[in-house]
């Protein structure tokens, strides 16, 4: 693989994890990965540092704030039933 | 015409049927919260302050729930509420986005790790092993708004280009390369930490 094709994957890599690019970007971009070993592990961590990312930044909602919030409704899910 | 619908027994049949529907709209709205929280947590520096804005988000929603279009995605309605107020409340006076020139790779932080322990290091586990939860959250909260707001919603919020458009009120070309260049600032922030 030519320093070219690994520049262009690069491009698409943002892409290509979120779901993003157009079908046939997508088939580019696996092209290189399925033979390109460098681009390949680099892919992997990206991925699981997206991973890492989303489980580590994400906190729960705090106990309590469902009580509050549902006391914001202006309706009483008793009086009008589904 | 003039007469109030609720004269009529129509009239009566819509004011119940619309009242099952607020009703509705209220229960989708509450089983999101966890998620709109989420995204509020790392808009914002403190627990409280996310507390508030979720809290204000829902007291607006409620109140403007006949705005909504059923059938659309409605998380997204909500974190464009949440979004607006925490606009409109004056966010903290940052620094001017940071004008530094960027690394030249997205694979940035992966060569930094690399020169520093060796390819094994991209292993999934290593890379959970060299960053801390505190790193993560203390670098997404170093990144200049502009740019977080992307992240935060794309990154933990999961949500399209297209929808973190819409919540923030800018062209998808806009969400993409602020999204480049908050990722980049992220992994630039988590390398001065993961190598040292």
């Amino acid at each position: 693989m030519s320093d070219g094709d690994c520049g262009k994957c690069e491009r698409l890599l943002q892409g290509y994890l979120d779901r993003e690019l157009t079908t046939q970007e997508v088939v580019e971009a696996e092209q290189h990965l399925n033979g390109c070993d460098y681009c390949r592990r680099r892919y992997r961590f990206e991925e699981s540092l997206r991973v890492y990312v989303r489980t580590t930044a994400a906190e729960r909602m705090p106990p309590g704030l469902m009580e509050k919030l549902a006391q914001l409704r202006s309706t009483d899910p008793g009086a009008a039933p589904l | 015409m003039g007469e109030p619908d609720t004269a009529e027994p129509n009239g009566a049949r819509r004011v119940a049927s619309e009242a099952r529907d607020r009703v509705r709209f209220e229960e989708e709205a509450l089983a999101l919260a966890d998620q709109v929280y989420r995204v509020a947590r790392r808009f914002v520096s403190t627990r409280e302050e996310a507390e508030d804005l979720v809290q204000d988000t829902y007291a607006r929603a409620f109140r403007s729930w006949q705005s909504y279009t059923p059938g659309t995605n409605l998380r997204a309605w909500l974190l464009r509420i949440l979004t607006n107020l925490n606009v409109d409340r004056g966010r903290r006076l940052q620094r001017r986005p940071d004008e530094t020139p960027l690394e030249e790779t997205d694979y940035y932080l992966a060569n930094k790790m690399v020169e520093s322990g060796g390819e094994q290091v991209l292993d999934q586990d290593r890379v959970v092993e060299r960053l801390s939860q505190d790193s993560i959250v203390n670098a997404l909260a170093d990144i200049p708004h502009d740019f977080r707001d992307v992240v935060v919603l794309v990154d933990i919020g999961d949500f399209s280009y297209a929808d973190a458009a819409q919540i923030l009120d800018i062209p998808m070309g806009t969400v993409m390369s602020r999204l480049h260049r908050g990722r980049r600032l992220l992994k630039a922030r988590l390398a001065e930490e993961a190598v040292q």
